[in-house]
């Protein structure tokens, strides 16, 4: 779960400047906190507060009302909006508050047909409970290789998947097909060729040189998804001392 | 400026080598049996304001009747 705290976000948010301001003058310099920013985390924050670099990928459909500016903005992991409000109007020269925010992406969760209310989740298990009919409730919950969608992939053979459950480096040899963009040191997912998740882990070479080597561990386990046994167990046991 | 947008970039799918898979083992994701999809699943929930996502993950939980459930973020401000 913890790779959705770390992808970037995407917020409607409304905020509302003190003064009056020039239309024009609030476009340019709303436009200009697009990139990369410093930012220190506000003094109610749940993180160290020391300034940070962020970068916000794109503001838009700004539209102003009044005093109230309302807009769409995409940003990195951790960024303060309530901080990027405040900034924009210290900038503007008017101060500025936020006042209304709305996350409506994280990571590849949308505000699209798959988000649900609880609602949803309540008549999906009713119907599945008592019509035994699960349709419904397959289309509310979605299988936890959704929340990865984001993250570069390695599909490996299935002979090399139950050594992976039990926590062993991916050898290139197990190593199919694989993302490209991948570098050294980046969370990359393990698949099998069904594409259920195995484990997540760190790279240890560039998608180039996965293809170009031939030994060698590709990746190391960080953290094993799928129970030991799910397949079945190739690798030659160490024999027992007696 | 030219800025990079996470969900907007596709990467390549590199083929190093072939193999099939046996179906005898695992389970596309899609197809799993409903327990263990249900254990193993996400849910993209439009929480509503007021109720902390402790609250509305222990509501969740209370629905499906399931021990383990967690959520992938606050929304902090």
């Amino acid at each position: 779960m913890r790779i959705l705290l770390t992808t970037g976000k995407e917020y409607v948010c409304v905020m509302r400047l003190h003064t009056s301001i020039q239309e024009k003058k609030i476009r340019k310099t709303v436009d200009e906190f697009i990139g990369e920013i410093y930012q220190r985390p506000p003094l109610r924050s749940s993180v160290k507060r020391v300034l940070r670099k962020r970068k916000i990928y794109y503001i838009k459909n700004l539209e102003l009302k009044d005093n109230y500016i309302l807009f769409r903005v995409g940003c990195q992991a951790g960024t303060y909006i309530r901080k990027l409000c405040f900034d924009i109007g210290e900038v503007i020269g008017s101060g500025a508050h936020m006042v209304e925010l709305r996350r409506t992406q994280a990571g590849p969760f949308k505000e699209d047909d798959s988000l649900v209310t609880l609602y949803d989740v309540n008549y999906a298990y009713s119907l599945w409970e008592e019509k035994e009919d699960e349709s419904y409730i397959r289309k509310i919950v979605q299988p936890v290789e959704n929340a990865f969608q984001l993250t570069p992939k390695i599909f490996v053979r299935d002979s090399a998947v139950d050594a992976l459950c039990h926590g062993a480096g991916l050898a290139l040899p197990g190593v199919l097909k694989l993302h490209s963009r991948i570098k050294p040191q980046n969370i990359v997912g393990i698949f099998t060729q069904k594409e259920e998740l195995i484990a997540l882990a760190r790279s240890m070479m560039s998608s180039e040189q996965m293809m170009k080597e031939d030994h060698g561990i590709a990746a190391k386990i960080e953290r094993v998804i799928m129970p030991i046994g799910t397949y079945p167990r190739l690798w030659r046991k160490k024999q027992k001392e007696v | 400026m030219n800025i990079l947008i996470p969900w907007t970039v596709k990467p390549k799918i590199l083929v190093k080598s072939e193999e099939g898979t046996n179906l005898t083992y695992g389970c596309f994701p899609e197809k799993r049996p409903i327990q263990n999809y249900l254990h193993n699943g996400i849910i993209n929930l439009d929480k509503p304001p007021g109720p902390t996502s402790h609250e509305v993950v222990a509501w969740v939980k209370r629905i499906l009747k399931i021990e383990r459930a967690g959520h992938g973020g606050t929304l902090e401000a």
